[in-house]
C-alpha cells in the first residue's frame, strides 16, 4: 500500500512542473511589452520596470527564464501583484482558505445527499419514487448555479431575512467561540446550499447508476440467498461497492472546486480565488492571474492523488493488483 | 447429529416438489416461456441432475424454486411448489430469510468470482452466512472449521484473502462453504465446474459429492456434463424448451433413454469421451 501511494506520488511530480512550465510559456506569448504583461493595466514606474526585468532576467535566453521561474515558484515565490501591491502568494493563502471551507463544506454536504438520492432511486428503481426524485434532481441540476445562488438569496435571505446577501462576515468580530462559528455560519450557509444542491445532484444521478448497477451483481444474489434483510444487503453490500465511481467523481470535482466556484463566488460576493481570479483577469493582472491557475491545478494534481490512494483502499483489487 | 437424524429418508417423503410451474418472461412483445410446465421433485439426501441444452429452462427452473428471481421481466410465474410441504410461492419475505438462514436451501453457481463480494474477506463473507446478523467473526472457528470441511488445509489465509487472490477452484469452495453456513438440507448447483478447468473440475466435483454423503444433503446440480451426472447423481431430468422431456433414474437413463433427444445428448457425450481418450 505504502509503495502504491509513493509510486502515484512519484507520478505526480512531473506533472506539476510540466504545469508551471506550460503556464510560464503561456506568459510569455502574450503579446507586446513583457513588463506591461506582467504588471498589467497598471502604470509601469521605470523603477518597478529595471526592478522586473532585474528579477525575471528578461534579457536572458528563454530556457534560463523558465528555469528561473520554475525555481522561484518551487520557492513560494509567485511575483508580486502591482494591483494590490503584495506578492501573489500572500493574496493566494489569504483567499484559499476561504475557497476550502466553501468547497468542504458544499461537498460535506453533497456527498451525503447524493448518496441518499442515489440509494433511494436506484434500489427503487422504474417505481414513482424513483421517478419523483429522479426528475426533481435531474431539473435541480439543470439550473445554473448563479441562478440557483439567486433564488437562494431572494427567498431565504431578502424574503424571510434568515441569512445575508452576500460576503463572508464582518471584518472584526466581537463574537467568541459557539456564537462566533454561528455568526460565520449564516454567511457561509447559502453559498454552501446552492453549492451543496448542484454537486450533490450531479453525484445522484452517477450515485444511482452505480447502485442499479450493483444490484445486478451476483453476490447480491448471494447475498440474498444467505438470507439478509433488504437493508443489510443496501448496507453491505451495495453501498460500499456502488460509491467507488463517486469517489472518482466527487475527488475530480473536488479538485477542480478548488480553483473557486467562480460564478457562486460572484454572485455572493465571495472573496475567494474565483473571484480573485475573476478580478485578476478584468484588470489584467497576469502574475496573479497564473499564480492562481497553478495553485489550481496543483490542488487538481494532489486531489487525484489522494483520489487514487482512496480507490485503492476502497478496493482491495487494485492495491494488490498491480 | 440431530439435523441428518431428522433428514433419514423416507423413499416416499418428498423435500421439494414442484408441480406445473410456468415462468415466462416479457421482452418487449415477445413472451418467453423459459419454463413451461414442469413437474420436478428432490428427495432428502438425493442428487438429482438436470441436463439439457442451453437456453433449455435449467437455471430459471433452478432460480424460481430458490425464489432468486430477480422480478424484472417476469411476465408469469406460478405453480404448486412446496419445501417440506410448505408453499414456496407464498411464502413471506420473513420465512423465506428464516429458511435460507437455518436448513433450508442453498445456491452455488457457475461463476464463482461474481457471485463474491469483491471488497470483502473470504473469512467475513463466510461469517455473514453463518450469523446475518453480523455476530459471526471472520476468523471464527465455524469458518475455520467449514473452510477445512470444503477442503482447504490453511483455512486461516482463505479467511483472510480477498475473492480475486484465489483460483477459481479455490473460490467455489469458498461458494460451497459459503452455502453450507445454514446447514441446508438442499442445495442447488447451477454448473459448479463449467468455468474450471478439467483437474480442478473433478476436485470440486469429488468435494461436493463427499460433503453430499457426509451431511445427507440433497443436491441439485445442473450440469452440461453427462459424465458427470453418471458419477453423481441417482436420477436425472432432461429437459428441452422449458419442459421436462423426460426423468429417470440415472442408470435407466442411460441404458434405455425414452426420449429421442436423451438419446441424442447420450450419444454425443460419449462421443466426446471416446474422443478425448483416443487423443494421445
Ligand atoms: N431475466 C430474464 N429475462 C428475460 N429472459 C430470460 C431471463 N432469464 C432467462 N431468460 C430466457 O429464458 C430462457 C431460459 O434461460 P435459462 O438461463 O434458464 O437457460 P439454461 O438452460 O440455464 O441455459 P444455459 O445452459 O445456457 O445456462 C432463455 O431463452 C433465456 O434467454
Ligand atoms: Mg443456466
Amino acid at each position: 500500500m505504502l509503495r502504491y501511494i509513493l509510486q502515484r506520488a512519484l507520478y505526480a511530480l512531473p506533472l506539476m512542473l510540466v504545469i508551471i512550465v506550460v503556464m510560464f510559456t503561456l506568459l510569455h506569448l502574450i503579446p507586446g511589452d513583457p513588463v506591461q504583461a506582467l504588471v498589467g493595466d497598471y502604470p509601469v514606474p521605470p523603477a518597478y520596470r529595471q526592478a522586473i526585468e532585474e528579477k525575471y532576467r528578461l534579457n536572458d535566453p528563454f530556457l534560463t527564464q523558465v528555469w528561473n521561474y520554475v525555481t522561484a515558484v518551487v520557492q513560494g515565490d509567485f511575483g508580486y501583484s502591482y494591483q494590490n501591491q503584495r506578492p501573489v502568494l500572500s493574496l493566494i493563502l489569504e483567499r484559499a482558505p476561504r475557497t476550502i471551507l466553501l468547497a468542504s463544506v458544499g461537498f460535506a454536504f453533497a456527498i451525503p445527499l447524493g448518496m441518499a438520492i442515489g440509494v433511494i432511486t436506484g434500489t427503487t428503481r422504474s417505481s414513482t419514487t424513483d421517478k419523483i426524485w429522479t426528475t426533481s434532481a435531474l431539473i435541480a441540476y439543470a439550473i445554473p448555479t448563479f441562478w440557483l445562488g439567486q433564488l437562494l438569496v431572494m427567498f431565504f435571505a431578502l424574503r424571510l431575512g434568515w441569512f445575508p446577501t452576500q460576503g463572508i462576515g464582518p471584518l472584526v468580530s466581537r463574537a467568541h467561540g459557539f456564537d462566533w462559528i454561528l455568526e460565520r455560519g449564516r454567511y457561509l450557509a447559502l453559498p454552501a446550499l446552492a453549492f451543496a444542491i448542484h454537486e450533490g445532484m450531479r453525484f445522484a444521478r452517477i450515485m444511482r447508476a452505480s447502485v442499479i448497477d450493483t444490484l445486478s451483481q451476483g453476490y447480491i444474489i448471494t447475498a440474498r440467498s444467505k438470507g439478509l434483510t433488504r437493508g443489510q444487503i443496501i448496507r453491505r453490500h451495495v453501498l460500499r461497492n456502488s460509491s467507488l465511481p463517486l469517489v472518482t467523481v466527487a475527488g475530480y470535482a473536488f479538485g477542480s472546486a478548488l480553483s473557486g466556484a467562480v460564478l457562486l463566488e460572484t454572485v455572493f460576493t465571495w472573496p475567494g480565488l474565483g473571484l480573485l481570479m475573476v478580478d485578476s483577469i478584468r484588470l489584467r493582472d497576469n502574475l496573479t492571474v497564473v499564480g492562481v491557475v497553478i495553485f489550481s491545478a496543483v490542488a487538481v494534481v494532489l486531489m487525484n492523488l489522494l483520489v487514487d490512494i482512496l480507490y485503492a483502499m476502497l478496493d482491495p483489487r487494485i492495491r494488490t493488483g498491480g | 447429529m440431530t439435523a441428518s437424524q431428522s433428514r433419514r429418508p423416507g423413499l416416499t417423503e418428498r423435500l421439494l416438489d414442484v408441480h406445473n410451474l410456468k415462468v415466462h418472461f416479457q421482452v418487449s412483445d415477445r413472451t418467453i416461456r423459459a419454463v413451461d410446465g414442469v413437474d420436478f421433485h428432490v428427495r432428502p439426501a438425493e442428487c438429482v441432475g438436470i441436463v439439457g441444452e442451453s437456453g433449455s429452462g435449467k437455471s430459471t427452473l433452478v432460480r424460481a424454486v430458490s425464489r432468486l428471481m430477480p422480478n424484472l421481466r417476469i411476465n408469469e410465474l406460478s405453480g404448486d411448489l412446496r419445501f417440506e410441504g410448505r408453499h414456496i410461492l407464498e411464502m413471506s419475505e420473513r420465512d423465506l430469510r428464516a429458511l435460507r438462514r437455518s436448513h433450508g436451501f442453498s445456491m452455488i453457481f457457475q461463476d464463482p468470482l461474481g457471485y463474491l463480494n469483491p471488497t470483502h474477506r473470504v473469512g467475513r463473507q463466510i461469517a455473514e452466512a453463518l450469523s446475518p446478523q453480523g455476530k459471526g467473526r471472520p476468523d471464527g472457528q465455524r469458518v475455520h472449521s467449514l473452510l477445512q470441511e470444503v477442503g482447504f488445509s490453511d483455512p486461516k489465509s482463505v479467511a483472510h484473502s480477498f475473492p480475486h487472490e484465489l483460483s477459481g477452484g479455490m473460490r467455489q469452495r469458498v461458494m460451497i462453504a459459503i452455502a453450507l453456513a445454514s446447514d441446508p438440507k438442499l442445495l442447488f448447483a447451477d454448473e459448479p465446474t463449467t468455468a474450471l478447468d478439467a483437474t480442478v473440475q473433478l476436485q470440486v466435483l469429488q468435494t461436493l459429492y463427499r460433503i453430499h454423503k457426509e451431511r445427507n444433503m440433497a443436491v441439485v446440480i445442473i450440469t452440461h456434463d453427462l459424465g458427470v451426472v453418471a458419477e453423481l447423481c441417482d436420477r436425472v431430468y432432461v429437459m428441452q424448451t422449458g419442459k421436462v422431456v423426460e426423468t429417470a433414474d440415472t442408470v435407466d437413463l442411460f441404458e434405455r433413454p425414452k426420449h429421442s433427444y436423451s438419446a441424442r445428448l447420450i450419444e454425443l457425450s460419449a462421443h466426446r469421451v471416446d474422443f478425448r481418450s483416443a487423443a494421445p
